[in-house]
């Protein structure tokens, strides 16, 4: 159980941001759904909710994605819907029910890095930057690398390069985390393909994406980027699969996502 | 029959659908708030408890620990006196025997002061090395209940310095010389798990003394007289001081049959005269009460080359965790319910034992222990059929018992042989293969590269009762008015007896339901039950309603009589009402009840009935899987399940067939998602849903239940029970389905895709089918 | 802290704890239709409506419903009983704890989808969970409540 001694709905993310750096124990709500799974002490409960960070806006260029968009508005946004053959709605479509994804946002989830994530592992694939307040611009590959201390994400900038795209997953129950989730995508020459839960957070699978962009996609060559990402990629144990099943079935994942960018 | 056979709804189901607040934390008023520390480790001596702290924090009212509770060892096992279950629980212990156990009493006005004081009671304990493998828990050196004061009200088979709670043994015939003359042998070890019960309402009780002094409980129970018994012997006080009432319950599945928490607030509200209430969370629920018995059973089939089964031999060893509620009960009843099917052979044998370990208890779960045999058995006996290249339903219509038919155990182990009374199995194997399309399906066919589809099946039976043993009584009142009072101590728990039992007493009392009142349980006013568990309520209670309302009719019969002047055998009972055999004269129910509450009759009617059965017949049921296996990640999209059913007369039979598909989709879970992972340390890691994963609507396929009823000549109407054999045949049918897609037969529960892999193609290949 | 919430269509203020979550207030407040029924946001059991939206209310703090409307199934009477109907009509009831959650979704369902599929229909009820009804009598239920074919 968490405890929350004092609540605050600042004005402007720069007031968040120095509430947030006042002191170790204020906390950014993003949904409040993860947080409320650990016994975190929270002195000052930040809530960004007045900062109109929860838009999902399309431009010429960009797909700019607020903080504190829900995975609701994600699954049925109208453009994130078709975008990138829909793979962000598919991604994040059977977390848990409707009711929970009207509550859980964007913005921790991508802060948060979660290793299980569905939502991320979709994000990589596409080209796409975070916006944080303090750090800035940054592309999502390097945020998952480095993550960030005592910022605020304020949104994610995905650049409508016009890839194409695919997302699958294994789950044993539908309602489950998933045990694997791969995405791959295509603009022209340039393959991407990323394995996450494995269970370590979402990363692209760089040896296999250079095979694939260099290769001729016959069923042959697709099987040798599926192995070659289940080699590249290191693979764990939870208790949801083990590292030796992981790296199993991340081939069959893969293969299947490729041959789809493919259909 | 005009009401029973109908599918009425239930009494309470709009009430408790819209959100009516009926149910225990519903009713709770100013009570203080119990938190209970818990042991960290699997097995630990408490050295010292420093509480002083604690007790400081505002708002707490009382930390009690092991040194403050009577020393008399209970059961929290919800059985009929005495109980076959050991005496090896204190309220609080110096030892504690599981991760989770009790160490510390926490009462406080508000759960917020509670969880803070806990944090500020020091604990040294004395960190023992636990036994978690029940596998060699056997004979292990170190000894869960050193104790010298556990109690066993019978010989059960306990060698407690061994850690064997109990063992059982049957055998008829010579098992070793048949097998030598079979033909064929099967042999195969299979291991199913703790599964959970996960009824959506977590334990809960709250306690309060009332006017004349005494402690009243109100919990959300199957048992309430058992929680009565329970409560004095754990108190030490009489059971005549002791109230138990029942509110709603949010579902129970056998896991509210053992009382596993009442005795907190009981001796929280004894010790202090104050009211005070537990509510379990989600991980309570799951990690520190109780749960199926994890079991290993070793099965092995001897049959000539036509397939006819000669020999049976089955061994259980049965994981009962810490503490032995329901262990000496619950694997016998892997024999009990799968040797009685095939009672042809020549010989056959069950040994089994049930041991203590340093984990959650077991206790009884729908199907107690019927349930983990049939995933062994049948699962072997799909094993024969493969060997013997014969169809599966070909060997079971050779091996099935039939009408007539004895075996030694089939109404349970204390029972003489008698023959079995009704059933319609074959029917519903006849029924389900047609449903299932077995004939054009079986064994499989091959959806694309990687896609393959298989069909299985398997056939299970339950009993109706404990027989001997359940004995239940029911009364009815004729009111003031023309309505009835109907009495029981049975549990509706959402199944629905409130709303049947009441049909059966309208049906023999001709009116209309609204015009019976249905009051369970309170122990003060009930009459005894046992309570809802072992499929007993239909037919056990059932048939005691039938004896109260032809008790009362008759008793109607005689004073309608009466009243209009005639001989009791002139007049003929129709629509509720007494009429003159020529049907001239007659008399209502509303003016025979007011003449009988007035100064004119001073004779209130009272029916009583009590029934006990000296046999437990079975329902019968046939299940069959359509999977989908995607060999590449072993996942199993289940695609039908069809389940056809003889539980004799349907009572009801829209809440039969909810019954059915509910108890099928646990048996899903059982068979394909609910893992029980403990780790290396002894704590449970699966105490969420989010990692103990019940089937979801998306999970469960098409499910497909008919019923075909035989008549049950000693049951209420005809029937037979329905509550637990429904849980029985998904797990060994669809492992069977799973085998006839890809040829690997997954021996443990769940069947996980990692495991189809695994016992699939470890280098990559699938047996050749 | 208080806040001002519109429960029910009517305007209250509560008195709520920064760290409480709402389906605490709100059970404190005497809308006990609110069930608790697992502490990790995944099986359904708390569901109200937060701006017309299904939310779990076990895990949105109390705090967001400052200046919110609250929908409990208390706030949706008749709708409800209706819904119920079409449940107890076919036994999928059962023990009733999840029903109110259940009808929650339900009715949320009945206004953002049209002309739902049976797959639509599972796919937004997959957030609650039930261990009684196996689930298909609830989707008999539904679609004959909803006279989806
Ligand atoms: C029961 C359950 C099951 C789930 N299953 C899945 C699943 O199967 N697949 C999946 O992908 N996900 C799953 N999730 C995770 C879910 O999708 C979200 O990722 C998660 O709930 C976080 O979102 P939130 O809004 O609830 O975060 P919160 O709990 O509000 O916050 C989480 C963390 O992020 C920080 N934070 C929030 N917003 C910001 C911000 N703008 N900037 C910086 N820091 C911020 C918070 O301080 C906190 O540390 C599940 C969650 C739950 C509760």
């Amino acid at each position: 159980m968490i405890t929350i001694k004092d609540y605050a709905l600042p004005d402007t993310l720069e007031e968040a941001y120095n509430l947030l750096n006042k002191k170790r124990s204020n906390t950014v709500l993003g949904g409040g759904a993860f947080l409320r799974l650990g016994s975190k002490k929270i002195g000052t409960a930040i809530d960004l909710s007045k900062l109109m960070l929860d838009a999902i806006e399309e431009t010429d260029e960009f797909i700019e994605i607020g903080a504190m968009v829900t995975f609701r508005q994600v699954e049925t946004d109208p453009v994130l819907k078709k975008f990138a053959n829909g793979i962000l709605s598919q991604a994040v479509k059977n977390i848990v029910g409707v009711q929970l994804r009207n509550i859980a946002t964007v913005g921790a989830t991508v802060y948060s890095r979660y290793g299980f994530s569905d939502f991320i592992t979709a994000l990589l694939a596409l080209d796409t930057k975070v916006l944080l307040h303090k750090r800035g611009l940054m592309r999502l590959d390097e945020f998952l690398a480095d993550g960030a201390k005592n910022d605020i994400l304020v949104k994610v900038i995905i650049n409508k390069t016009g890839r194409k795209a695919a997302f699958n997953m294994m789950r044993n129950s539908q309602s489950d985390y998933a045990i694997l989730n791969v995405a791959v995508s295509r603009l022209a020459d340039d393959w991407k393909v990323i394995i996450g839960a494995r269970p370590h957070r979402a990363a692209i699978a760089y040896e296999a994406s250079k095979y694939l962009s260099g290769s001729d996609l016959t069923g042959e060559s697709v099987q040798q980027a599926a192995t070659i990402a289940s080699k590249e990629l290191s693979f764990g144990t939870n208790i949801k699969g083990s590292r030796e099943y992981r790296r199993k079935i991340s081939t069959a994942l893969v293969k299947r996502a490729v041959l789809e960018v493919l259909a | 029959m005009r009401v029973v056979n109908s599918p009425v709804s239930k009494i309470d189901g709009m009430q408790i659908a819209t959100g009516a607040p009926v149910y225990t934390d519903d009713l709770v008023n100013n009570a203080l708030v119990i938190k209970l520390l818990r042991s960290p480790h699997a097995f630990a001596r408490i050295k010292s408890i420093d509480i002083e702290r604690a007790k400081k924090v505002d708002g707490v009212e009382y930390i009690f620990t092991y040194q403050d509770v009577p020393k008399k060892r209970f059961t929290v096992a919800g059985q009929s006196y005495p109980e076959p279950s050991p005496y090896d629980r204190l309220i609080l212990d110096e030892y504690v025997r599981y991760v989770g156990d009790e160490v510390a009493i926490v009462v406080a006005e508000t759960e917020k002061a509670a969880l803070k004081a806990m944090k500020f009671i020091k604990v040294e304990y004395e960190v023992l090395e636990p036994v978690l493998d029940f596998e060699t828990a056997m004979n292990h050196p170190i000894v869960v209940h050193p104790e010298d004061n556990l109690e066993v009200n019978f010989d059960i088979g306990m060698q407690k310095g061994k850690n064997i709670v109990a063992a059982y043994k049957f055998e008829v015939g010579d098992v070793e010389a048949e097998l030598k003359k079979c033909d064929t042998v099967v042999e195969e070890t299979y291991y199913s798990q703790a599964q959970a019960h996960a009824m959506m309402e977590t334990y809960r009780a709250f306690s309060y003394m009332d006017h004349n002094g005494r402690l009243n409980v109100v919990s959300s129970t199957q048992v309430p007289f058992h929680v009565r018994r329970i409560m004095a012997r754990a108190l030490d006080i009489p059971k005549s001081t002791v109230r138990i009432i029942k509110p709603r319950i949010g579902g129970g599945f056998g896991g509210k049959q053992t009382a596993v928490m009442e005795f907190f607030p009981a001796f929280v509200t004894w010790a202090t005269g104050k009211p005070a209430k537990l509510v379990y969370d989600r991980k309570e629920t799951f990690s520190c009460t109780n749960s199926r018995h994890a079991m290993r059973i070793k099965v092995k089939i001897g049959s000539d080359k036509e397939g006819n089964i000669e020999v049976i031999d089955i061994e259980a060893l049965s994981d009962t965790g810490a503490f032995g509620e329901h262990a000496s009960t619950v694997f016998p009843l892997v024999a009990e319910k799968t040797l009685p099917l095939y009672n042809r052979v020549k010989a056959s044998r069950f040994e089994g034992q049930a041991v203590y370990t340093n984990k959650m208890p077991g206790g009884a779960l729908r199907g107690y222990g019927a349930t983990q045999g049939a995933f062994a058995v049948e699962t072997a006996i799909n094993k024969l059929a493969s060997v013997l290249k014969v169809d599966p339903i070909t060997l079971r219509e050779k091996n099935l018992i039939k009408v007539g038919e004895e075996h030694p155990i089939l109404h349970g182990a204390t029972t003489k042989p008698s023959a079995l009374t009704s059933s319609t199995l074959d029917k519903c194997i006849a029924r389900g293969k047609q449903l299932i399309n077995w004939d054009a399906k079986y064994p499989r066919e091959i959806i694309d590269d990687t896609k393959v589809r298989g069909l299985g099946m398997a056939v299970t039976m339950q009993g109706s009762g404990i027989a001997n043993i359940d004995t239940a009584s029911a009364e009815i009142k004729l009111n003031d008015d023309g309505f009835y009072t109907l009495l029981f101590g049975a549990t509706d728990m959402g199944t629905g007896c409130d709303t049947i039992l009441s049909q059966m007493a309208a049906e023999v009392l001709d009116i209309s339901m609204d015009r019976i009142i249905v009051n369970s349980c309170d122990t003060d006013i009930s009459p005894y039950d046992p309570g809802s568990y072992a499929s007993s309520t239909t037919y056990v209670t059932g048939n005691a309603v039938i004896k109260a309302a032809e008790d009362i009719r008759q008793q109607i019969i005689n004073k309608g009589a009466e009243f209009l002047g005639l001989a009791p055998k002139s007049t003929q009972f129709e629509g509720g009402i007494v009429k003159s055999s020529d049907g001239n004269k007659e008399i209502s129910l509303n003016e025979i009840a007011q003449r009988l509450s007035s100064s004119e009759g001073q004779d209130q009617l009272i029916g009583k009935g009590t029934f006990g059965s000296e046999t437990s017949p079975p329902p019968f049921i046939a299940g069959f899987a359509e999977v989908e296996v995607d060999k590449e990640t072993g996942q199993v999209d289940l695609i039908n399940y069809v389940a056809v059913i003889d539980c004799g007369t349907l009572i009801n039979p829209k809440l039969a067939r909810i019954q059915a598909e509910g108890g099928l989709v646990q048996g899903i879970g059982m068979a394909l998602f609910e893992d029980v992972i403990y780790t290396d340390k002894g704590k449970m890691a699966t105490n969420t849903f989010m990692n103990y994963k019940i089937p979801s609507r998306k999970d469960i396929g098409k499910i497909i239940v008919e019923f075909e009823p035989s008549y049950e000549p000693t049951g209420p109407f005809g029937a037979k029970s329905i509550g637990e054999i429904v849980i029985n045949t998904p797990a060994p049918a669809i492992a069977h389905a799973i085998y006839n897609a890809v040829g690997v037969f997954v021996t443990s529960l769940p069947i996980t895709p990692e495991k189809i892999l695994e016992f699939g193609h470890p280098q990559g290949a699938y047996p050749k089918l | 802290m208080k806040i001002s919430v519109t429960i029910n269509n009517k305007p209250a203020e509560f008195d709520v704890m920064p760290d409480e979550y709402l389906a605490d207030s709100l059970r404190r407040y005497g809308y006990l239709s609110i069930r608790k029924g697992c502490d990790t946001g995944s099986c359904g059991l708390c569901t109200v409506w937060l701006d017309d939206k299904p939310i779990l209310s076990c895990s949105v703090l109390s705090m967001r419903a400052m200046g919110k409307q609250i929908t409990t199934i208390e706030g949706v009477k008749e709708e409800a009983k209706e819904c119920a109907q079409y449940l107890v009509g076919e036994g999928a009831e059962q023990c009733g704890f999840c029903s109110p959650g259940l009808i929650m979704t339900i009715l949320a369902m009945k206004r953002e989808l049209v002309n739902p599929t049976e797959q639509d229909i599972v796919h937004y009820l997959n957030g609650n969970l039930c261990r009684c009804t196996g689930y298909v009598g609830q989707l008999r239920a539904v679609k004959k409540y909803l006279g989806v074919e």
